[in-house]
């Protein structure tokens, strides 16, 4: 099909403008809630293997940043 | 320290000169028609992709100083160091869709630096030289903190004297001046991939020597409960939990206002690519978290920093010191060597921000309007070479406690370019004046609150003496504003806030008084993609 024969473009079928919205970016907040009030985490026990729980859970936490921030990506992608 | 570790130091220097041959043939790889305009050599022809940009943003922003420093600030104080792991988890969610944002928006208008985008978006010159003046004073003292990174290896392998770190930085300068961005972009998969094996490899041999992570927190636990200074411990004081969660706050903030890790940015090729590296950078924070954790085995096996040049002892060295301590020769060389290539990348990249920032926002805006893309290129090169030999400078003629004081202070100024730029790619409301008035109102409280706080000496016997006077860290007691309290914030903290409020208040008072610029950009730019129409490709952004 050559370039012609394309219909013209109106208003319905152009591509809406591009928006960054999506109630999937909610997500987004979740990584800062686990890590930025540290009384949910400032203690020592349960220890893991010796490593105090203020340690391994922050270190599990980056995880929850690494979750959330993909989901918010490749939904920001499906639009 | 006895004599030279012979092994250490020529593994060392074997890595360190093929990664500067690396640097040099850089200027060839994945080149354009020339290298004579900033966006060949200054954002390497803006054509990097998910990789290249993983490795380039992560060797930039994990800088040497940060491996040595966050460790040895573990190693003194205990928990609040740990601050740098949730800083570094916070900052990507944060900051997703204003680098995005910031992506389309540059790539549309063609934007080298952040004050550029100010530039275009508030119609303020002023506002754009402010937040330009702004970058240079807070990145120089970074790149003079790489050199004390390379300095506490070469310390540890009993390398004395300042003809090394001379020689080793007129190779860095040399390779930037040739080969732009792509030096340290190429140098970063080296950089990175060493620093990873090191890591790995040491928090694996190291606790199995020392008998178990148990072992190792028994001892720093014990070096706490002895040590009279009530802030310090594996846990964090009461006072210190509101210090510890807007010191990772304000730091995120501020990550991605110093223009050397835009840089990183702009010089991605698409929109994507930005938004996919903020899910894969996290990767370098597990790394940090591990190496911070460096700091407590060197408790356990019993290391003590060495003395530096200027009487105290140099945390900076407990690191290289543990290195040396537990490995082999030849694994140490290689450690030493990922730490002080690590040194470059960022020094590299730093240097071109704010040599970029001075052509385009200084040289182009008020010295030369009419300098071609050829005139600009050298402008930033030339510039880069002075940037570097200052901080050289800084470093071997003077404490280097001044750089680090700096550094210190400078992350509370980039922070007041927030409004400006960040809150810049969202909206417009706020009038460009206001946030000058805002940028006034939090250096002002930046530097009082940061002036105030002394470092403190706790001696066995309870005494406690003041060490410095002022600049002694970023945690100021709210008890100095009248509070009954001994909790501490983040001096950053503050200074943002009053600058937020005098916006909003010179805001409200100046909206329909008194003119504001006209904005260049419009709000489909922000959005835009690679391949959309109107978001130019290099041949049209190379004029």
């Amino acid at each position: 099909m050559s370039i012609g024969q394309q219909p013209p473009r109106t208003g319905r079928d152009r591509p809406p403008p591009r928006s960054d919205k999506s109630p999937w970016n909610w997500l987004l907040l979740l990584p800062l809630l686990v890590t930025l009030y540290p009384p949910l985490y400032n203690r020592v026990t349960p220890e893991i293997a010796g490593v105090p729980f203020f340690y391994w859970y922050q270190l599990a936490a980056i995880s929850v940043g690494v979750v959330c921030t993909y989901a918010v990506y490749r939904a920001s992608r499906r639009r | 320290m006895d004599g030279i570790k012979g092994t250490e130091l020529a593994v060392f220097t074997v890595l360190f000169l093929a990664v500067s041959a690396l640097g040099f043939f850089a200027s060839r790889w994945r080149r354009g028609e020339s290298l004579e305009s900033l966006d060949e050599w200054g954002l390497g022809g803006r054509s990097f992709g998910g990789w290249i940009t993983w490795f380039l943003i992560g060797g930039d922003l994990y800088t040497a100083y940060t491996f040595v420093a966050v460790p040895a600030l573990v190693f003194g104080a205990g928990a609040i160091g740990f601050f740098a792991v949730p800083y570094t988890i916070v900052v990507y969610p944060i900051v997703f869709f204003v680098l995005a944002r910031m992506w389309s928006v540059s790539h549309v208008h063609g934007f080298v630096t952040p004050a550029d985008f100010v530039r275009a978006r508030s119609g303020s010159p002023t506002l754009a030289l402010l937040v330009a003046l702004t970058g240079i004073v807070a990145t120089m003292p970074y790149i003079a903190l790489q050199l004390v990174g390379i300095e506490a290896v070469l310390k540890a392998m009993g390398v004395t004297g300042h003809v090394p770190i001379i020689i080793a930085f007129t190779i860095l300068a040399a390779y930037t001046y040739n080969s732009g961005l792509r030096a340290p972009a190429l140098i970063a998969f080296v950089k990175d991939t060493l620093i990873y094996i090191v890591v790995l490899v040491a928090v694996v041999v190291i606790p199995y020597k020392l008998g178990g992570f148990d072992v190792i927190f028994a001892a720093a636990e014990k070096k706490f409960a002895e040590s009279p200074n009530p802030g310090d411990g594996i846990v964090l004081g009461g006072p210190a939990q509101l210090q510890y969660a807007t010191l990772a706050l304000g730091s995120a903030l501020a990550l991605f206002l110093y223009p050397h890790s835009l840089t990183g940015v702009f010089a991605a090729k698409s929109r994507d690519t930005v938004k996919k590296n903020m899910a894969a950078l996290p990767a370098y924070t597990f790394v940090l978290g591990l190496l911070a954790l460096l700091g407590y085995m060197a408790i356990a096996s019993g290391v003590k920093p060495l003395v530096g040049s200027n009487g105290k002892p140099d945390g900076n060295t407990v690191v290289p010191l543990l290195f040396d301590q537990q490995f082999p020769d030849w694994f140490a060389g290689v450690a030493f060597a990922a730490i002080g290539i690590g040194a470059l990348v960022p020094a590299a990249i730093m240097s071109i921000a704010a040599a970029n920032l001075w052509t385009r926002n200084i040289y182009k805006e008020y010295l030369n309007p009419d300098a071609t893309p050829k005139q600009e290129a050298r402008s930033s090169k030339l510039a880069s070479l002075v940037v570097k030999i200052g901080a050289l400078v800084a470093i071997l003629a003077l404490d280097p406690q001044f750089s680090i004081d700096l550094q210190l202070i400078g992350g509370v100024l980039v922070l007041q370019t927030l409004p400006a730029v960040a809150i810049g790619l969202y909206t417009r409301w706020l009038h460009s004046k206001a946030v000058i008035a805002g940028w006034a109102a939090g250096m002002a409280v930046g530097f009082w609150t940061l002036y105030q706080i002394p470092q403190k000496l706790f001696a066995a016997d309870g005494t406690v003496t003041v060490t410095k006077q002022h600049f002694g860290g970023s945690g100021f007691p709210l008890s100095e504003l009248g509070l009954d309290t001994k909790t501490t914030i983040y001096a950053g903290a503050l200074a943002t806030l009053a600058n937020l409020i005098v916006c909003v208040v010179g805001t409200l008072l100046l909206r329909g008084r008194v003119t504001d610029g006209v904005d260049a950009t419009s709000p489909a730019d922000y959005t835009a993609e690679a391949g959309d129409p109107g978001v130019k490709d290099l041949t049209e952004l190379v004029h």
